[in-house]
């Protein structure tokens, strides 16, 4: 099992909702998230003054999968969130020990489909 | 103590000559009637004032957070606009004066001012010059408005603001003119009260032109689906509906021109009947329609009650002020999903409430109002759209075509908030910046 995080421009959220649709990875958790990388920030400028901007809003898919599931749970991350510039994001894949259903107190691989 | 029986003292002396002058010449009832009218009507100007407020609590609460700069600038920017190119040339093209009778243009020249007689009521019983410049300068500035709403989220600030000064410093007076200036749709016998026409039809017709030359929203319709975009923040939408109503008591109550007791009162009920009508109907059939009811639909189901009574809240009953309300409130809900349907992207309903209702008032006039006429009304529909709709849309296929009318791709999707104005509307409550 992997836990998958995702960061990714805003706006490319619902084409990567549907580019995992189609790849049947339906569940998941988005969350909003600041962060600074090699896009670099923008200047605001607020009653005459400068104003620095370096943390950009970026959206945060967090996806818990089963191995096989792994790669194409990559695959339609990156073709809903790439546009070739700089800025479109990063994938981590990370370890995931245990998973467990509240509901029904499955545990494992079971629990996560 | 003594000090202030001192002053009692030296007033009183002061007091004492004008009641000798009293007994001798006082102010003449006429005179009194002057000082009340001109009262009401400038409580009135302050009522139509406020709507401004209302539209952009209205505009801001149904677009997204990262625009919400950019409409608040052009709201506060058309009222600027509306009130200096009223005082420029506005006011003496929509007033030109009796020499102009009948006539399709007239101009009495560049600027205001009056002399002695235009503060009296040789002027005008109801109001002083100076009152009804203000008066209609307010109402100028509502016409751009409407467009504002309509073009949201994508328009480039620029260009907006110069078709607002030339919509609102030409177009609007010119075709004010023609009725309530003394114009040939007054000789054509056609009744337009407040201005369902006059004003939100011409604001209307350009909305309409601006959102057909401007195309969607980005992601709105996509392969043939319509993906809603949502207002972030529906308490102030429905606040902006609130002010707008009361603000309407001052565009339809000052519409009377005097304080005249019997037809402020009747004006004030016609057009609340209509709004809590159009209200509701919408309502109802929004819950129908949609399967549970839409607050926004609500919202612009009260306006567009508003805008029907509008046109004829002097001339018809009580009773067909409700009819005209609940038919506004029905249309203006399928008038907001059509326009949808057809992929004319409308983020408030400004086409819906302020064009088709608009239209719907000034023809409700003719069917129910006294003395009206179905013909004029007709004509004057007609009339109006034939000149707005394809100026309006010249001028912005004009300007799309010299200085670009619309943001990019880029900053639509950044907002237009930082992309045109580099500001936050919520700094601080997002954890945004950082510095």
């Amino acid at each position: 099992m992997k836990l998958i995080v995702a960061y990714i421009q805003p706006e490319r959220l619902p084409a990567v909702k549907r580019a995992l649709a189609e790849a049947e990875v339906w569940r998941m958790s988005v969350m909003t998230a600041v962060g600074a990388g090699s896009q670099g920030g923008y200047q605001e400028s607020y009653r005459g003054a400068e104003v620095e901007v370096n943390l950009l809003k970026k959206i945060r898919i967090e996806c818990a999968v089963n191995d096989d599931f792994v790669e194409r749970t990559i695959e339609a991350i990156v073709k809903g969130a790439r546009s070739g510039k700089i800025g479109d994001g990063k994938i981590f894949v990370l370890p995931l020990e245990r998973c467990i259903r509240i509901r029904t107190g499955e545990d494992g691989t079971h629990a996560i489909g | 103590m003594p000090r202030i029986l001192l002053s009692v003292f030296v007033l009183m002396l002061f007091a004492l000559p004008a009641f000798a002058q009293d007994e001798s010449a006082g102010p003449t009832a006429a005179d009194v009637m002057f000082v009340v009218n001109n009262t009401w009507m400038i409580v009135c100007t302050c009522l139509v004032f406020i709507m401004h407020l209302g539209f952009s609590f209205l505009e801001t609460g149904l677009t997204r957070a990262k625009n919400t700069v950019n409409i608040l600038f052009k709201n506060a920017a058309i009222v600027g606009i509306g009130i200096l190119t009223y005082a420029i040339c506005g006011f003496n093209l929509m007033y030109p004066g009796a020499d102009f009778a009948g006539a399709w243009f007239g101009f009495a020249g560049f600027g205001v001012g009056t002399d002695e007689a235009g503060l009296t009521a040789a002027y005008n019983p109801g109001y002083t010059y100076w009152t009804d410049f203000l008066f209609q300068a307010m109402f100028a500035a509502t016409a751009a408005t409407i467009v504002s709403g309509a073009v949201a989220e994508r328009v480039k600030l620029s260009t907006f603001l110069v078709f607002s000064v030339l919509y609102v410093a030409i177009i609007y007076p010119m075709v004010g003119m023609w009725h309530w200036g003394g114009g040939w749709l007054k000789e054509q016998g056609f009744h337009d009260f407040a201005g369902s026409t006059l004003v939100h039809s011409v604001g209307g017709w350009a909305a309409l032109a601006g959102v057909m030359v401007l195309g969607p929203r980005l992601g709105k319709y996509n392969n043939g689906t319509i993906y809603p975009i949502m207002g972030h923040n529906l308490p102030l939408a429905a606040a902006g509906m609130f002010f707008l109503w009361l603000g309407w008591f001052g565009f339809n109550g000052g519409s009377v021109l005097s304080a005249d007791p019997g037809l402020v009162s009747y004006v004030s009920v016609t057009t609340t009947l209509a709004a809590a009508t159009g209200l509701m109907v919408a309502g109802m059939v929004s819950w129908v329609l949609q399967k549970k009811p839409d607050l926004t639909m609500i919202l612009n189901g009260c306006l567009a009650g508003l805008v029907g009574i509008t046109a004829g809240a002097d001339i018809v009953s009580p009773m067909e002020s409700i009819v005209i309300g609940a038919v506004a409130g029905a249309v203006v809900v399928f008038a907001v999903i059509g326009i949808d349907r057809l992929k004319l992207d409308d983020p408030v309903g400004a086409t819906s409430v302020h064009l088709i209702c608009g239209i719907w008032g000034t023809l409700a006039t003719g069917i129910f109002g006294d003395g009206a006429s179905i013909t004029a009304q007709l004509i004057g529909v007609a009339a109006v759209g034939a000149f707005c709709f394809p100026i309006s849309w010249v001028m912005f296929f004009a300007l799309h075509k010299t200085m670009g009318l619309r943001v990019s791709a880029d900053e639509e999707l950044r907002g237009l908030d930082i992309s045109e104005h580099g500001q936050e509307a919520y700094a601080g409550f997002q954890i945004f910046t950082t510095n």
